[in-house]
């Protein structure tokens, strides 16, 4: 039996949580009261259909994409073809690395379109898309492992640097990661750009044939994913310094590339307790170890 | 799409991305899992239902289809923890809150938050009889530092980890593997730990230790020589002698003063091994992982033959091991050699009762930690206040809904057993230090008078309506429910 779409404020009265099946949003928005109210409204307008329009699609999305790959009809199913796109020739990627950005960045654009601003961001399980007016900034906290909630580090983001899109991804994370990175955390244009990339660079952490790293083809464990027999990771021994060392040289290159390119303009790569920063804009990442809300004994 | 599934996946239908979960696993949402076989939904925030019966721990949620069957508005038969009430990502759940609830007029409230603790650490009961490793010596995960072997105790080793000083006192990496560790252990998970000239164990709380890769079963039911003790009566007249076989102090029936107390007779019975005082003995054989914790598997190896002066032919003998697991019966022949036989039914009752006797061996980890600090601050704006209302059991300590030991003395620093906590209800920060639950429970009125933040406190009927992160659990059969009214009563 299907769950209604979950459409409610939260208990501090600001926020707006948005859950439908394995999509679960926070949003905020500042602003003028009515505007943040019409802003609110969109994003659930816009919210309720957008789980029916990817799964319309979904076996098309779990396909890897090519060059010449069918192109999805939806409209967050395109942006999320995009976002793979540039890496589609180079590796195994399917639409649906960049799902949790692309759905992100379509909520936030319906609330941008529908009422003036002066900030506001779409959270969608730690990939972020961010709207800022002009002179506005938002302070950002990363977690180090996502199964493991708390924040290590955290960075500003202010109107007028590029950046509207974070996301994170880790082998302990709620998807599949082929590499052995902890969290990789990246700074790019877009949330669905952040996400591809960030699915990209996490694989480029890695250690190929480890005998401390377990994997397990993907199918084994979730019969129906989109990665089929690809062996992904689900467990990292202690690694030796030097060992950590080259596995991040080996994420922190693709990463250099990443942004050479344009693709994305920072990452932070995490690899049991150690730290890689690709890029200056990342560099006054504060790495902090205290979560606000935990109270210390 | 695959067509061919394990036996007992289940297809989620509570959306559209009608996910496949195998057994064990939860779907792309993390919300919904395959438990048994069975769909179930698994969501952070833990509410404890007081339930009669001893159900399974982990129930489906209640709010599908509307089917809320209103029983948990009663207020006082939901107990809020303090679980995933203050992590911070994702950005759902709740921060710390207080809330209230009234039980048979009183207005109680609950103060529920997590705590960071860097000062906390575990202390470990392993039931075994093995040798684990000398006292004060190193204990390692992963090679790192994390604690040392304390006393021994009846029929058990006691470990300490953690502390503040493996956890930010030494390397970076003894402070996370440390961390990494006691997060596990109070987890229930199992951990590897080797001891400094000692053994290597597997332990997990509430499960059977594995020392040097052999699980133990059960706990002696004493050492040798207090088993004679225990049984000389039992044995008494339908068997000539009974060697009990223990790696610490063999017991012999017919030397031992339990024996000579009711009068049996010499038998002239010779026992390898150095002699502590009559009857006991020291040393039989190495240690090991055979008879009574010994390395052998034939008893007869730690017998000489018998004197001749004292023997005779026809003299039965019993021998058998602490845990009764092992056992052998003889009779001596002309020649007063041993010889194999049947165990009579006279003596099946006395092993089956050593073996009764035995409980099962388990590893035990209390979480030890001191709630000092900005947590009591999040309490009351007069912390001491909350040390005094603790101590004068005004308030009560419960960690996910557990019941906490507060140690005397200065401070808030209390020990609980983590088997009586809801699964997974521990956390860490990488500072490194360990989250855990706490709740401190107490009468609004005396909430007030301590300083506390009685703006901030919700009615338990408010924090239920946020159905939609919480999950309900059946608190645990042997924990005293956290609300019973006699908080304040003055009584323990």
């Amino acid at each position: 039996m299907r769950d209604p779409a979950l459409i409610r404020m939260l208990p501090d009265g600001h926020r707006l949580h948005l859950h439908d099946g394995p999509i679960d949003l926070i949003i905020e928005a500042n602003g003028a009261p009515r505007a943040v109210s019409a802003a609110y409204e969109a994003a659930a307008r816009r919210f309720v259909s957008i789980l029916d329009e990817l799964c319309s699609e979904l076996p098309l999305l779990r396909t890897r994409a090519l060059a010449n790959s069918e192109r999805p009809r939806g409209a967050v199913a395109q942006h999320m073809f995009a976002a793979v796109e540039p890496y589609c020739e180079d590796c195994f990627i399917t639409p649906m690395a960049a799902v949790a950005g692309s759905v992100a960045e379509a909520i936030l654009e319906s609330m941008t379109v529908a009422a003036t601003l002066e900030r506001a961001y779409v959270n969608n399980g730690g990939d972020i898309a961010l709207y800022l007016a002009d002179s506005q900034c938002y302070k950002i906290g990363m977690v180090e492992r996502p199964d493991r909630p708390s924040l290590f580090g955290s960075l500003e983001i202010s109107a007028a640097d590029p950046v509207r899109g974070i996301a994170t991804s880790g082998w302990r994370g709620r998807s599949f990661s082929l590499g052995i990175a902890d969290a990789v955390t990246v700074l790019a244009d877009s949330a669905s750009a952040a996400d591809a990339a960030a699915t990209i660079i996490a694989n480029a952490v890695n250690l190929p044939n480890h005998s401390g790293v377990t994997r397990i083809s993907a199918r084994e464990i979730s019969p129906d994913t989109d990665l089929g027999d690809l062996l992904v990771t689900r467990g990292v021994e202690l690694l030796s310094d030097s060992e950590i060392a080259a596995a991040l040289d080996s994420g922190a290159r693709v990463a250099e590339t990443l942004r050479a390119q344009g693709l994305i303009h920072s990452s932070a790569l995490c690899l049991q307790g150690h730290t890689r920063v690709v890029s200056p804009l990342l560099a006054q990442i504060s790495i902090e170890s205290s979560p606000r809300s935990l109270l210390h004994a | 799409m695959p067509d061919v599934f394990p036996p007992d996946t289940v297809r989620c239908d509570a959306c559209p991305v009608l996910c496949y979960i195998k057994r064990g696993h939860a779907g792309a949402c993390d919300r919904y899992a395959n438990l048994e076989g069975q769909l179930v939904r698994v969501d952070p925030h833990i509410l404890l239902d007081r339930a009669k019966s001893q159900g399974t721990p982990l129930v489906p949620f209640l709010e599908r289809q509307g089917d809320w069957d209103g029983k948990i508005m009663k207020g006082q038969e939901t107990f809020v923890t303090a679980i995933g009430a203050g992590t911070t990502y994702p950005d759902y759940k709740p921060a710390p809150f207080i809330v209230s609830s009234e039980v048979e007029g009183v207005d109680i409230v609950t103060v529920v938050t997590e705590g960071i603790f860097s000062y906390c650490g575990v202390k470990l009961k392993i039931d075994t009889d093995r040798y684990l490793g000398p006292e004060r010596n190193l204990v390692r995960a992963q090679g790192e530092l994390v604690g040392h072997v304390t006393t021994a105790e009846y029929g058990s080793q006691m470990l300490s980890l953690g502390g503040v000083h493996h956890l930010t006192g030494g390397s970076k990496s003894e402070g996370r593997v440390t961390c990494e560790t006691l997060l596990d252990l109070c987890n229930g998970k199992e951990v590897e730990l080797t001891i400094d000239d000692g053994a290597s164990v597997r332990v997990a709380a509430g499960k059977p230790p594995v020392v040097n890769g052999k699980r133990e079963e059960r706990m002696r039911v004493g050492c040798g020589s207090a088993t004679i003790g225990m049984f000389a009566k039992q044995w008494f007249g339908k068997v000539d002698d009974v060697v009990v076989v223990d790696d610490h102090i063999t017991g012999v029936l017919s030397e031992h003063q339990a024996g000579k107390l009711l009068g049996v007779r010499e038998t002239g019975i010779a026992i390898q091994g150095r002699r502590s005082t009559p009857g006991r003995y020291f040393q039989v054989a190495e240690p090991g992982t055979g008879w009574g914790g010994t390395n052998i598997s034939d008893p007869l190896t730690i017998l000489k033959p018998f004197k001749t002066k004292f023997a005779w032919p026809h003299l039965r003998l019993l021998m058998v091991s602490t845990t009764g697991e092992q056992f052998a019966y003889y009779e001596l022949d002309e020649a007063l050699r041993p010889v194999e036989k049947a165990l009579p039914e006279a003596l099946k009752e006395s092993v089956g009762r050593i073996r009764e006797n035995c409980e099962p061996a388990l590893t035990t980890v209390l979480f030890m930690g001191g709630a000092g600090g900005s947590l009591r601050a999040g309490v009351t704006e007069n912390p001491v206040r909350l040390t005094d209302s603790v101590k004068r059991r005004l308030t009560r300590v419960t960690c996910g809904g557990a019941p906490a030991y507060i140690w005397p003395g200065g401070g808030i620093t209390f020990m609980v057993d983590v088997t009586r906590m809801p699964e997974n209800a521990f956390g860490y920060v990488p500072t490194p230090a360990l989250v855990a639950p706490i709740e401190f429970t107490l009468k609004r009125e005396d909430y007030g008078l301590l300083g506390g933040h009685v703006d901030y406190v919700r009615p338990l009927a408010d924090v239920l309506k946020e159905k939609e992160r919480q999950r309900q659990l059946v608190s645990h059969a042997q924990n005293p429910w956290p609300l019973k009214p006699h908080i304040g009563s003055g009584e323990s």
